[in-house]
């Protein structure tokens, strides 16, 4: 276990004493096994929904609008997470097959087809049962999640919600409250919200409740803190958590859990499990000499291979922009004005979902700013085939990034979903050779040094 | 000639109206194949500003009420040697060529403008903007056509397209520049519709190569100047002699964003009638006239939602896209269909599904394929759409 004296001072952090032995057993690694507990506490929920008689709506990551959805005690169903579970599992060529068998291309989005699969097999999952839907909502963050839920439309005949969020118009040009422009994208959501409240009125068969919408979003607030922090508590040298392999085990609960009290008091668990180890300077179970940021879709189908090819030589994800944009924009730590719920509602949804189209679109400025607080070695830069959203502009990216900073960078491409187009030797030779520059600069600077010293 | 095809600034087309139908279809087609976009560089010779839209739509009145010229990047045949660079695999080409086109100062522009149609389109004003000193900006049409609120939103998000334009032209647009502009426009959908009502009625004087490449060159010249040149043309095409071939009348699906080559057109052409198709829609978006009253921002909101055509970039409740195609292929009388999509297109490649499952319940025979701007080779695709075509009319 990587252990160095942390460069952030944490106000919460008990002061070290004879108990910290009992108190690491206790908190150490805690987050993960109760996130997996959790995880698949929530699956076996999805599992016996039907038999309930409960509905589940069919939701997304960027926006998903569980705080509306519970008050009419709607099941949150991810499809991008069942799929991604698919991967991990090594199940995922399966369900795949079967949507393009029924006409999907190669060239169509994995998740996507893992989904169309899922459904073809009445929801049978590695994990459980997925309910079918009795809705979906979903917003514009990413195209894919319109064309989807048209497809649940056509087998289902099922409601669908298009929640339009305008996102930024220009790198730079976010608007705010008190300019009009937001206020006319606010109009626009503000308005689009209470008709999708009377969606949910119908299908669900039951009438608004504020109080109880009020009541979920302080559960939102709560682990929006807590994400927000969890995020910065990676400045800690060396790094609390690996954000691509822990940090996807956290995405997974703030998409199913956000809302619920169990996700609120989970993510306040984590971060003080994470400010004790940051408080002693408790890392990784190897030793940090490299610390990266990771921009794009982990590379699901050889998930843990995929990391280790990264911590094997040291490496550790001390940031990934998936954790802005896969969580919504929680990154921002919006809290919701409880006085106001809907209108607050409509302007964090535009913000936070704004903010996660920005940690695709414009991730370079944003990525910049990281490097120094962070300590950032390297940058990597994984676009996949699937997901035109997140990898589109990422070459584009990583060349602005080189012009305005001189940190590493490595670009590689594969899939997050379809193993046909991962290819784990390419992966680990473009890897090692990164690492290798790495090792090289971090020779070269020292050396820099030295000669600076001799000549001072 | 009408203030709507009067072409009083600078005209950017060669003079052609002492040549025949035919000379001035293949310097339209030489037009549409030229990666060098001259009729744009006219423009902007003679001091005219010029704003880039990307595919689909764009509501080019505002731009032209600003007095400045609104260019439809769709891409080019060509090879995207600085392009490529800043894209990663696994996307379509129309991406790549039309950021070469800015890259390798073939097209200058002065504002560009891109929507989010697609998960990759929605990536190119920031990687435009990474790149380019002129401002670079997205439109949020609304994605959520269904909603109550989405005009007045709409409103108000073309008021802001025209703060911006205004920025860059140095021209302050009134309501009667914007009314005047509705008309200019409003006549060049009529006269669009009119050549595709000939397709329609008598596709044996006008091929589809013919009438795209007519229909093109609106995207790269004063709408005024294509009021003219579609005014002058429409009555010889009417002309034409020519009498009805045994061929199959077809719908070609699948050309709403990136273009086929024309080569490809050509192809299609040679042994069938393309009746109505989905090139270029976005200039054929809005299917009426636009009402032209007291705020014609508002108007021309109000006709993007209410009375539009559909592809598979909008998602409109009220306009499912395989039973509009359905429509398409009846209105047309079309007794088949070409479905494609470009290469890498998400919307286009998806949307196949529905369309060919709907086709299938319908019992409408339908050939599907995939193509590439930058595609040359046609050999294997005539052959396989002879046979196809072959055996609908020998069956």
């Amino acid at each position: 276990m990587s252990t160095k004296a942390s460069t952030t001072a944490s106000p919460y952090a008990p002061p070290a004493g004879p108990s910290d032995d009992a108190r690491a057993t206790s908190l150490v690694g805690r987050g993960n096994k109760e996130g997996n507990r959790l995880f698949r506490s929530w699956f076996s929920e999805l599992t016996t929904a039907q038999e309930r008689g409960e509905k589940a709506a069919y939701v997304f990551v960027m926006g998903s609008m569980a705080e509306l959805l519970r008050v009419f005690d709607f099941h949150t169903i991810f499809p991008e997470v069942n799929g991604l579970q698919t991967a991990v599992r090594h199940v995922a060529d399966d369900y795949i097959a079967k949507a393009e068998d029924y006409g999907f291309s190669t060239d169509v989005c994995g998740y996507v087809k893992a989904d169309i699969g899922l459904q073809f097999r009445g929801g049978e999952h590695p994990m459980g049962t997925i309910p079918p839907p009795a809705l979906s909502v979903y917003t514009n963050a990413c195209n894919t999640y319109i064309k989807w839920a048209e497809i649940w439309e056509r087998l289902y005949g099922v409601p669908i919600f298009t929640l339009d969020i305008p996102g930024t118009r220009r790198s730079g040009g976010q608007t705010w409250p008190g300019s009009a422009d937001f206020a006319n994208d606010l109009r626009y959501v503000r308005g689009q919200i209470d008709e999708l409240i009377g969606v949910c009125e119908t299908v669900s068969g039951k009438r608004f409740d504020i109080d109880k919408l009020r009541e979920i979003m302080g559960y939102a607030n709560r682990m929006s803190v807590a994400w927000k922090r969890l995020i910065e508590l990676n400045k800690s040298t060396p790094a609390v958590y690996n954000a691509v392999t822990d940090g996807t085990v956290y995405l997974g609960m703030a998409n199913g859990f956000r809302g619920r009290e169990e996700g609120a008091r989970y993510f306040e668990d984590l971060v003080e499990e994470l400010e004790y180890k940051a408080a002693h300077g408790i890392g990784s179970p190897f030793e940090e000499k490299y610390r990266l940021v990771f921009v794009g879709v982990p590379c699901y189908p050889i998930f843990r291979r995929f990391g280790e090819m990264f911590s094997e030589w040291g490496g550790t994800f001390v940031g990934s922009t998936y954790l802005w944009f896969a969580s919504g924009g929680a990154n921002m730590g919006f809290e919701y004005d409880l006085d106001r719920p809907l209108d607050s509602l409509a302007e964090g949804v535009l913000v936070t979902v704004r903010d996660a189209m920005d940690a695709m679109f414009y991730s370079n400025t944003l990525l910049a700013d990281m490097i120094e607080p962070f300590d950032i070695d390297g940058v990597v830069y994984h676009p996949i085939k699937s997901c035109r959203t997140v990898s589109t502009g990422l070459a584009d990216s990583r060349r602005a990034l080189m012009e305005q900073t001189d940190v590493a960078t490595l670009f590689i491409e594969s899939d997050h979903m379809d193993k046909r187009v991962v290819s784990e030797a390419q992966l680990k030779n473009r890897i090692d050779a990164f690492f290798e520059g790495l090792a090289t600069r971090r020779q070269h600077r020292a050396a820099q040094v030295v000669r600076q010293g001799r000549e001072g | 000639m009408t203030a709507v095809t009067a072409v009083t600034g600078t005209r950017v087309l060669e003079p052609y109206e002492s040549l025949s139908l035919s000379e001035v279809l293949s310097r339209c087609r030489d037009l549409v194949e030229d990666p060098d976009f001259p009729t744009v560089a006219r423009w902007r010779r003679d001091g005219g500003k010029v704003i880039g839209h990307f595919e689909v739509y764009f509501p080019e009145e505002i731009a032209h009420a600003a007095g400045a010229l609104p260019f439809k990047v769709r891409g080019a045949p060509v090879e995207a040697r600085q392009g490529e660079s800043h894209f990663g695999s696994y996307l379509c080409s129309i991406l790549k060529t039309s950021l070469e086109l800015v890259l390798s100062n073939r097209v200058e522009l002065d504002m560009f403008v891109s929507h989010p149609i697609c998960d990759s389109a929605r990536n190119l004003a920031a990687i435009w903007g990474r790149n380019v000193e002129y401002p670079c900006e997205i439109l949020y049409l609304p994605q959520n056509a269904n909603s109550g609120h989405a005009a007045a939103y709409l409103r108000g998000e073309y008021g802001r397209l025209a703060r911006q334009i205004e920025a860059v032209t140095g021209h302050a647009i009134t309501d009667d520049d914007l009314r005047a502009s509705l008309a200019v426009f409003n006549e060049n959908r009529r006269l669009l519709r009119e050549l595709y009502e000939i397709k329609r009625a008598t596709p044996w004087q006008l091929a589809v190569d013919e009438a795209y490449v007519l229909m093109a060159v609106g995207g790269m010249i004063p709408r005024e100047e294509h009021n003219a040149l579609l005014a002058w043309a429409l009555p010889k095409i009417r002309e034409r002699a020519g009498v009805p071939q045994d061929r199959m009348r077809l719908v070609f699906e699948g050309g709403f964003c990136e273009q086929p080559p024309l080569d490809l057109l050509s192809t299609i052409a040679k042994f069938s009638y393309v009746v109505d198709d989905d090139l270029l829609i976005g200039l054929r978006w809005i299917t009426e006239d636009v009402p032209i009253g007291d705020d014609p921002l508002a108007d021309l909101a109000v006709s993007y939602l209410e009375r539009s055509s559909y592809s598979p970039v909008q998602h409109d409740l009220r306009k499912p896209k395989e039973k509009m195609l359905v429509e398409r292929i009846r209105n047309a009388g079309a007794g088949a269909a070409i479905i494609t999509a470009a290469k890498m297109c998400e919307p286009g490649l998806d949307e196949v599904v529905a369309y060919v499952k709907a086709l299938d319940e319908e019992g409408i025979p339908y050939f599907v394929s995939e193509f590439e701007e930058r595609m040359t080779n046609f050999d294997n695709l005539q052959v396989q759409l002879e046979t196809f075509i072959e055996n609908l009319l020998f069956a």
